[in-house]
């Protein structure tokens, strides 16, 4: 095993592969993700995932929820009132759409498709107790489904609430960044279906500066509330094999503001465990020497 | 194209304005803004996505898991008073914490067992062991502890192979502690808020309740003749535990604390305050005198021990479930 918190440029190399392909991920820009659900569908195809209720919930277009173990990318759709103001150059900008009043609406609409981060860091394969969960060649995260035991552990461990337990299987479900495709050459399902490239595979160092070089034409243009997300390999999880470009908090999407590996604090809880434990031991013991005098 | 009648509220007849290249509003980040400001109780201004909660609840049952806390904490510290009930002639007292620490850790096996989504590949749990998973170092440390703990009762209550007997005792009272303290390094390494923040105090709760529990179960199954030091131990205990989660609310502050303070595991956790504070008293000023005060206060510390224990779950659950939790534990409010 090797490091258990900050940044860390050999992912799959620190956990023992060899010769391995370069770190593969996703950049998710959700500023042109236009809600079609298209990856939603095709993750669900391609990897045989089971369905998980058909609900109305009432949150705008969004009536898939969260990721679960049966859902390993959930298109988020959040309905904001807020001023739009037209840009000064309609290039390339939809027009018809602004010109019902010719002037600002008040409403914006985000749409975001998210997934699990693959992190530098992994809570969930930290905590696995029977290796079930494993680090790929490709710096990816994967549940073994012939190992898992269902536990549960990795669960709560997740600190953005992805993996989880498919209750009539139990054992932990989770996105697999499509192992089976990315061996073979491919792109995963959901990069592959999405029709305007806000799914984005690749190698993570490629995407990355992508992703810095999008975000600075969007401040360019006048949006200055674009940020990326789960981009800094200084992050409380050594940074994202899946990042975002988000136009909000990312807590509006549903995602952690500031995560953590929980693993980060193990040696901590260790030691504080070994001092209970001797105060344990010495409380008892100290009970006894005084209950012999007697 | 029609006006677009059917949008949302107020929007009447406006089109509502697509999010495109350039056209988001510059200067006006109304909501960071309002955050921004926020003081001590950020509950009325966090944002969320229509309020669901942003990390996992755990899958764990309360009964097996919460239940299981319980008793590897009754089980571990029985077996430390065992030891020092057997060095110090009290051969009664010994016999109730070898036989308790049995049993606890035999239920406690079957709930860990009945816990797993596969409780058929439970052996899975022994394929590694894993230094970053504490529930793989758990199931080593049972793997130390159960069988020595199994060898101290059947040759205590049969009477054979003493001198196996008392190095199995000695073994289990050594490896006890540790089956105490690490369940609290089990359910701190999670990203539960209520859990992983409290992990510097919460091997001292356990330490302390399981003190008390065990001093408890000696309380009600040995003779008042031989329960001396047990008293003493509720005392220490329950003082540890107590003293414990009152630093431990402290450390969470306001607001990541409140799943100790309100709904079940608040309910929970002020009964095991009273509890565990009734029994030690009863341990302390009464359980000397009479048997039957004696026998209340034991089970007082056992249902007080029970109490932490299913408390400290509850809150981690309600931590989880909403996600105002997880915000203010990972943006604290501004000086």
């Amino acid at each position: 095993m090797g490091r258990i918190s900050g940044p860390l440029h050999d992912v799959a190399g620190d956990a023992g592969h060899h010769d391995h392909p370069p770190r593969m991920g996703f950049f998710t820009d959700t500023s042109v993700c236009i809600g079609c659900k298209a990856c939603e569908v095709a993750c669900k195809e391609w990897n045989a995932i089971p369905e998980d209720g058909l609900t109305f919930t009432g949150m705008s277009y969004d009536n898939t929820q969260g990721l679960s173990a049966d859902t390993w990318r959930h298109v988020a759709f959040i309905e904001q009132r807020r001023p739009v103001e037209p840009p000064e150059d309609y290039a390339g900008v939809d027009v018809l759409g602004m010109a019902a009043d010719g002037a600002a609406a008040d409403f914006r609409w985000l749409m975001a498709s998210d997934v699990c981060k693959h992190c530098t860091h992994a809570a969930c394969l930290d905590v696995c107790p029977t290796g079930a969960l494993f680090r790929t060649e490709f710096g990816t995260v994967v549940v073994q489904e012939d190992v898992c035991n269902g536990c549960g552990y990795c669960v709560p461990a997740c600190p953005y609430g992805v993996i989880d337990q498919r209750k009539d299987d139990g054992r932990a479900w989770k996105c697999t960044m499509c192992y089976d495709r990315i061996g073979d050459g491919l792109e995963p399902a959901c990069a592959k279906a999405c029709p305007t490239e806000s799914i984005q595979f690749g190698p993570l160092d490629e995407l990355r500066e992508r992703a810095a070089a999008r975000v600075e034409r969007l401040h360019a243009d006048g949006v200055p509330e674009a940020r990326l997300y789960g981009a800094d390999p200084d992050d409380g999880v050594g940074g994202d094999g899946a990042f975002f470009l988000l136009l909000d908090e990312p807590e509006v999407y549903g995602l952690p503001p500031a995560p953590v590996v929980t693993t980060r604090d193990l040696p901590s809880m260790w030691r504080h465990a070994g001092a209970a434990a001797l105060t344990l031991i010495g409380g008892v013991t100290a009970a006894y020497l005084a209950g012999r005098k007697r | 194209m029609s006006e677009a009648e059917a949008t949302r509220d107020g929007l009447r007849n406006q089109r509502p304005g697509r999010e495109a290249r350039g056209a988001a509003g510059g200067p006006k980040r109304r909501g960071r803004r309002r955050r921004g400001e926020e003081t001590v109780v950020p509950d009325a201004e966090f944002r969320s996505y229509y309020g669901r909660p942003i990390i996992k609840p755990p899958t764990w049952k309360a009964a097996d898991i919460a239940g299981y806390l319980f008793l590897g904490g009754l089980a571990g510290s029985s077996s430390l008073l065992a030891l020092g009930a057997e060095l110090t002639g009290r051969p009664r007292a010994a016999r109730a914490g070898k036989i308790g620490g049995l049993g606890a850790i035999g239920l406690s096996t079957v709930l860990l067992i009945h816990d797993l989504g596969r409780p058929a590949r439970f052996a899975n749990m022994l394929r590694v062991a894993k230094p970053t998973s504490p529930m793989s170092m758990g199931s080593w440390i049972l793997m130390a502890y159960g069988p020595a703990a199994g060898v101290a009762a059947a040759t205590d209550v049969t009477g054979l192979f003493p001198r196996i007997g008392r190095a199995a005792t000695g073994w289990a009272a050594l490896a006890g502690p540790a089956v105490v303290s690490y369940t609290a390094v089990l359910i701190s390494d999670t990203a539960i808020p209520a859990w992983h923040g409290a992990h510097r105090e919460l091997p001292f709760v356990f330490a302390g309740s399981g003190a008390a529990a065990a001093s408890g179960l000696v309380l009600l199954a040995a003779p008042r003749s031989e329960t001396a030091p047990a008293r003493t131990v509720a005392v220490f205990g329950a003082a540890l535990d107590l003293a414990a989660s009152r630093l431990l609310e402290r450390r969470l502050g306001p607001v990541v604390a409140e799943p100790y303070r309100t709904g079940r595991g608040g309910r929970l956790m002020h009964a095991a305050t009273a509890l565990t504070a009734a029994g030690a008293l009863g341990a302390a000023l009464l359980a000397g005198r009479s048997r039957p005060a004696a026998a209340l206060a034991g089970a007082a510390l056992l249902a007080g021990s029970a109490c932490t224990r299913f408390g400290v779950f509850a809150a981690g659950v309600q931590s989880a479930t909403d996600p105002k939790y997880t915000i203010a534990a990972q943006r604290p409010a501004p000086e």
